[in-house]
């Protein structure tokens, strides 16, 4: 057991959980794995060049899942050039009509095969299954559907400007929605014209090239979508690379500044969407069962892993007591385990490196005098599993309240006026989301008004529709994803 | 039996009032001829009690319609192109019997009609409401609505075509219509009506009248429960008497441009905002 491990026992309080629930696992007779996958280069499935593989797990069970292709500088060049070659063949001259007719029949398998997906992503990342198969599979669906709206277009979205495709998109996204996050990047890079190299997570690769035998079968034409697994370097490849007209990141803000450093004075186009710590600020008049409920959302949804997550909340003072001692009692009813059970509201954590980090900064704020919460609760004995965990008396310079955890583990301040909410929820580098809990509209629009953060959710919390523009303000990134707003990236525009 | 002794089924051409196939309450029917003079079919000839049934259930259908979320209207008019695609044949056939010169392309268009207006469904809002800066502390924006209730008068040229250029942009944004088809080629929207019957398209949203566009065009344009009508189909001498009749309710009257209808000059998101009305909403702004 680890010190961390030890003192989060010692902070149990005595609370039974509430409800006992039957064990009620999603079957995995739906997922058929193949033990190893090629890199997804000009519509086939070819071996790496590098000649290097590896492996991929389960995070709940530790168990290895597939092989997967190590893409080496070579690799990459490959895909790069089969994308630019596919981009001058063919692509970027097909009518936008027609390219929509591709993106709709992508949406549309996704939709036959949902289930399929669903479990495959709870197998490779941990997230539970009610999350892969209420969330990411109908949201990477209507992210396409929404897209191949705007294929055929783009010249009223973008009047006067005669929008033209930029080229070669080179494409790097995270792991804590793999497949939504394939989505958010290639549905709008091929609805403009573009021909993409995605990069997937290390550790979540295989809905991915899940995505890629849709891609087959949807018949796009052979190397306008090309998918390459790899770690870091790979990516780092792939954004040096001279043929690469763009760059689109999600994931951690230190990797974003690395890449930005990467690409200056080459000319190449950047989006970033990055890190997070976002406020969640709740008034005395909020209505607490609600706002209990959109606070543990905020936080606990996908284990924390979620750059938007509600990280920090700031409780107007008078009514501090009593939403706390509510979170406590909702924090009792979750069900921390095994993501492929139906029940389950807090999966693995997606990786032991993931698990560490938050293990160390969990000790930092213990050990900088902030007070750790947690349930009772009994973890898998394999796997990667971290309890959801609340800090109160949490100051301002306190790590916790500082750095993205990107994991269960919610900060709570406390504030007395609006204007002093608004300075303390600004008071960060990052700037991606926020959120409101009262019921004056009046307020709501105010508090809006003044902070400084991509996206505010008032009374509901990490809501995501591919109409809805997404994205950071300061260090959170640049760009956005999403809406009419998330085409502008991908296109040359005049004027 | 050989197939030469075998005995078609022959059709029988129905109206489509409330997801349901009537014949008309009248017990009226008029003879349908090919180009080459062929008799093919007598259609329903709908009555004034028929109009207004269909009125009813499209009033009734609107909010049901207008209520489902945008992608969720796009996902179903894209399963009307869907549906179209598998029985391409038929209407490709009937489009010959009504003699257009190229039946193969007038059924492609068609479908990628009802492809382009699906997108529409959750970008209009986007495209063409607004926030709009006042110079108060209020926040004030502007969204598209339907209007509610459409008339739509299908056009004799194009019978395929015509009518899903009116039709997909009317009920995209949630209204919900009553078209009257082409008196003298009702075939392909008889077709049509049977696509969307199956299409997920809720029963009432699209009613589909066959009739004499004369006797029936009064009487639509002069309906107190119909909001907005197309009069793309009515014959230009009876366009000024049509209007008038509109008046009482104060309709919304909208006809086509005159563009080529293969163009995509004939598509256009300015179709569906014409069937929609403008909300402004103001709320505070303050701590």
């Amino acid at each position: 057991m680890t010190d961390i491990a030890k003192k989060a026992t010692s902070a149990l309080e005595e609370r039974e959980p509430v409800w006992q629930y039957a064990d009620a696992p999603e079957s995995t007779d739906i997922v058929r794995l193949e033990p190893r996958y090629g890199l997804f280069i000009g519509g086939e499935f070819v071996d790496p060049k590098s000649g290097t593989w590896f492996e991929t797990i389960s995070p709940a069970t530790e168990e290895t899942l597939a092989e997967v292709a190590d893409a080496g500088p070579e690799d990459v060049d490959l895909a790069v050039r089969t994308a630019r070659k596919a981009s001058k063949d063919r692509w970027r001259k097909l009518p936008g009509s027609q390219r929509a007719k591709y993106l709709y029949r992508i949406a549309r398998q996704l939709q036959e095969r949902a289930r399929e997906f669903a479990v495959l992503e709870t197998m490779n990342g941990g997230k539970p299954i009610k999350e892969s198969r209420d969330v990411d599979l109908p949201l990477a669906a209507a992210h396409f559907f929404y897209y191949a709206g705007w294929a055929d277009k783009l010249d009223y979205a973008f009047p006067n400007r005669s929008p033209r495709p930029i080229g070669v998109a080179g494409q790097i996204i995270p792991w804590n929605f793999p497949l939504l996050m394939a989505a958010w990047k290639i549905a709008p890079a091929l609805a403009t014209g573009n021909t993409v190299v995605l990069k997937p997570a290390e550790t979540t690769p295989l809905t991915a090239l899940l995505l890629a035998q849709v891609i087959q079968e949807a018949d796009l034409p052979p190397g306008v979508v090309n998918i390459i697994t790899g770690a870091g370097e790979t990516g780092a490849y792939l954004v040096e690379h001279d043929d690469v007209d763009k760059i689109a990141f999600t994931g951690s803000t230190e990797v974003g500044k690395v890449i930005r450093r990467t690409v200056a004075g080459s000319g190449k186009r950047l989006t970033l969407e990055l890190g997070g710590k976002a406020a969640n600020i709740a008034f005395e008049d909020a209505p607490l069962d609600q706002a209990v409920e959109g606070v543990i959302n905020g936080i606990f949804f996908n284990q924390g892993h979620v750059c938007c997550a509600g990280s920090r909340l700031l409780v107007q003072e008078p009514v501090f007591e009593p939403l706390l001692e509510k979170l406590k009692d909702r924090l009792q009813t979750l069900r921390v385990g095994n993501p492929l059970d139906k029940n389950t509201d807090i999966g693995a954590i997606n990786s032991r490196a993931q698990l560490s980090k938050i293990e160390d900064l969990v000790a930092a704020g213990v050990d900088e005098g902030a007070e750790m919460y947690q349930p009772a609760c009994v973890l898998p004995e394999r796997g990667f599993w971290f309890r959801p965990t609340l800090f109160t008396n949490v100051s301002q310079s306190h790590r916790i309240a500082r750095e993205e955890i990107f994991g269960p583990v919610l900060s709570i301040l406390t504030f007395r006026t609006p204007a002093e909410a608004v300075e303390k929820a600004n008071n960060t580098p990052y700037g991606l989301s926020a959120g409101i809990w009262t019921e004056k509209g009046s307020r709501i629009l105010w508090m809006a008004e003044r902070l400084k953060a991509g996206v505010v959710w008032a009374n509901t919390f990490n809501r995501f529709d591919p109409a809805s523009p997404f994205g950071g303000y300061k260090e959170s990134g640049f760009g956005r994803e999403g809406g009419l707003h998330g085409l502008e990236p991908y296109l040359e525009l005049d004027g | 039996m050989t197939t030469k002794q075998r005995v078609p089924v022959r059709r029988t051409a129905k109206l489509f009032v409330a997801g349901e196939f009537p014949r008309s309450e009248s017990g009226r029917s008029y003879e349908v001829f090919a180009q080459d003079g062929r008799l093919l079919a007598r259609a329903a000839r709908a009555s004034r009690k028929d109009l207004r049934d269909a009125v009813r259930a499209a009033r009734a259908a609107h909010p049901g319609w207008a209520s489902k979320t945008a992608y969720n209207r796009g996902q179903i008019l894209y399963r009307v192109a869907e549906l179209m695609e598998g029985r391409r044949s038929q209407f490709e056939a009937e489009l010959a019997d009504a003699g257009a010169r190229d039946p193969r392309r007038g059924v492609d268009a068609s479908i990628d009609r009802w492809v382009w207006y699906a997108g529409w469904a959750d970008k209009i809002g986007q495209l063409l409401g607004s926030t709009n800066p006042v110079a108060g502390p209020y926040f004030n924006f502007t969204i598209p609505e339907p209007t509610g209730v459409v008339g739509i008068v299908g056009p004799p040229a194009q019978a395929l075509l015509g009518l899903v250029s009116r039709l997909a942009p009317a009920i995209v944004s949630g209204n919900a219509a009553v078209v009257l088809a082409s008196e003298p080629t009702p075939l392909p929207a008889v077709s049509l009506a049977e696509v969307l019957a199956t299409s997920d398209v809720p029963g009432g949203v699209v009613n589909i009248l066959t009739g004499l566009t004369e006797e029936l065009v009064p009487w639509l344009a002069g309906h107190m429960d119909v909001n907005a009508i197309d009069v793309t189909g009515v014959p230009p001498a009876d366009l000024a008497e049509a209007e008038r009749l509109s008046a009482e309710n104060v309709k919304r009257v909208v006809r086509a441009r005159d563009v080529e209808p293969f163009s995509d000059e004939a598509q256009s998101p300015y179709e569906v905002t014409a069937l929609m009305e403008f909300k402004t909403v103001w709320h505070p702004m303050g701590e």
